[in-house]
């Protein structure tokens, strides 16, 4: 997809001022609280054919993030270590608005939001998928297929993708190296978006909420309560008290998804 | 950022291996219309960095889908030369350049009126011709400085400037070792006179009040900045009596 905007179509001047109408009586446009995320539903194990996989519905919007795990050559500067990629397609079945074609900007942010999660967060032991020291290593690919855009991919894709990191499995015995095994999982970072609203701040905007949002921030917290990312979008601005509200927001949250990414399911989807 | 090493990034005596304090700036020095043919222009130094800003415009914007009725649209390029970097990097955009060109573009947005000038883009080209870590923030304040001597009409002076966390410690504006070894890195972008924040990245690995301090120490050494900016500016605009 190329040149398309994230945020779907221009909403009418009316509904911009019902949300914020909303938003001074304390609520929102589908009822929630402004520190209250969607409902999430995780489905690990949906794609077979993927080594980990997730579906993931936060709302309306649906992400499958699948994980491939192939054999490669370590990067030079980093021999002792696994290789971690991660890339996001906009499918244009997922939007009016995603249009075929090489990934876009938003694209590109997307995977690079994600991807700064997972890596910074530790949440695989790169170490452990060394097979031979500067000769082999497992490739870890994380790829992120947005199937409906319904508003906050960040959140719904970071979700997808630790989930799927949890369900993977290296497919040793296909290469004729031993047993598979799990993929080994060290921690558990979790992003939380927040989109600001005239003065007030949302957590997990949906599509209408994130098209008259005037900033965004995604903030990446792991289960010891540490930051390991942020990203601030948009062209306006936050105060340094509405970035620790947020931090601190992001955290309480980020515990309650960690608590759903690491639930049982079983992967048998309807 | 978290290459494992036995390099010790801080001495026994608290400093730095570039001999800096923790709330320490590199020296950085800026000059305003340095390119003839672009509508404003700035070049920054800043520790090892050496950035060129260049603005065009408000011109028409093209390709016309692209133009929005009511602002102009602003369209920032970060880029770094194939030398800047100890590996040659390969010209053109990659997924850091591009990624980095949005939140650039989204930041600088933030100050400049652009409803005073619909239907037009306003293009602005940071070229990075050497590289030391803190490049995106560097190059934020050398177009902030490109802008104003484009003439734009804008509600501050935005100010790039990044902290971050370096053997346990938080401290200000990483060098490339401290990039390349430290454990996290907040590039920052700033406005001096209200306080906003306006770009606000990070990766790594730090606590709630180790993040805060590293934001709390950037937004103070903005202000610092920011008079580093309008000095520039007056050694351009202001005659010498």
């Amino acid at each position: 997809m190329s040149n398309s905007k994230f945020t779907a179509g221009v909403i009418p001047e009316m509904k911009r001022d019902y949300i914020h109408r909303l938003a001074s009586k304390g609520t929102r446009i589908d009822g929630r609280n402004f520190d209250e995320i969607r409902p999430l539903e995780i489905v690990k194990g949906y794609a077979k054919r993927a080594e980990g996989s997730a579906l993931v519905r936060l709302g309306r919007t649906k992400v499958l993030v699948g994980v491939k795990i192939e054999v490669g050559t370590p990067f030079p500067d980093t021999p002792n270590m696994g290789i971690l990629t991660t890339n996001a397609e906009l499918a244009p079945l997922a939007s009016p608005t995603f249009e075929p074609g090489p990934p876009g900007e938003e694209a590109i942010e997307l995977a690079r939001v994600v991807d700064r999660g997972i890596r910074e967060g530790h949440a695989i032991d790169l170490e452990k998928l060394v097979i031979e020291e500067g000769e082999k290593v497992w490739i870890v690919f994380i790829d992120i297929h947005v199937l409906d855009y319904d508003g906050n991919l960040f959140d719904a894709s970071g979700y997808g993708a630790l989930a799927a990191l949890t369900d993977a499995v290296v497919p040793a015995s296909r290469y004729e190296l031993g047993d598979d095994f799990k993929l080994p999982v060290l921690h558990y970072p979790v992003p939380v978006t927040f989109a600001k609203i005239g003065n007030w701040i949302v957590a997990d905007p949906n599509l209408d909420e994130e098209s008259i949002a005037s900033a965004r921030l995604t903030v990446t917290t792991n289960e010891e309560g540490h930051i390991n990312a942020m990203q601030k979008g948009l062209s306006g601005t936050f105060t340094y008290e509405e970035v620790q509200k947020v931090i601190n927001m992001s955290m309480n949250i980020g515990a309650k998804v960690r608590e759903i990414i690491l639930g049982d399911s079983d992967g048998k989807e309807d | 950022m978290g290459i494992k090493s036995d390099i010790r990034l801080i001495d026994d005596n608290g400093l730095r291996i570039d001999g800096r304090l923790p709330n320490q700036l590199r020296p950085i020095k800026m000059e305003v219309g340095v390119l003839d043919r672009a509508d404003g222009s700035a070049y920054i130094e800043w520790g090892g960095n050496k950035i060129m800003a260049a603005v065009y415009g408000p011109r028409e914007a093209y390709p016309k889908h692209v133009q929005e009725a009511e602002k102009a649209i602003i369209r920032a390029r970060y880029s770094m030369a194939p030398f800047s970097v100890d590996e040659r990097k390969r010209p053109g955009p990659d997924r850091r350049a591009v990624e980095l060109s949005k939140v650039i573009s989204e930041a600088l947005e933030s100050v400049i009126f652009v409803e005073k000038y619909p239907r037009t883009s306003i293009d602005v080209y940071i070229e990075v011709l050497q590289a030391d870590a803190g490049t995106r923030v560097a190059g934020i304040t050398a177009a902030s400085l490109a802008l104003a001597d484009a003439g734009i009409p804008m509600r501050d002076l935005i100010v790039g400037c990044a902290a971050g966390k370096i053997d346990g410690v938080v401290v200000l504006d990483l060098n490339k070792e401290e990039d390349n070894y430290g454990e996290a890195d907040v590039p920052m972008a700033i406005l001096p006179r209200t306080r906003e924040i306006a770009l606000l990245q990070m990766d790594g690995d730090m606590t709630y009040e180790e993040l805060t301090g590293a934001i709390e120490m950037a937004m103070e050494a903005a202000q610092t900045i920011h008079k580093m900016q309008i000095e520039a500016l007056k050694r351009k605009y202001v005659e010498v009596e």
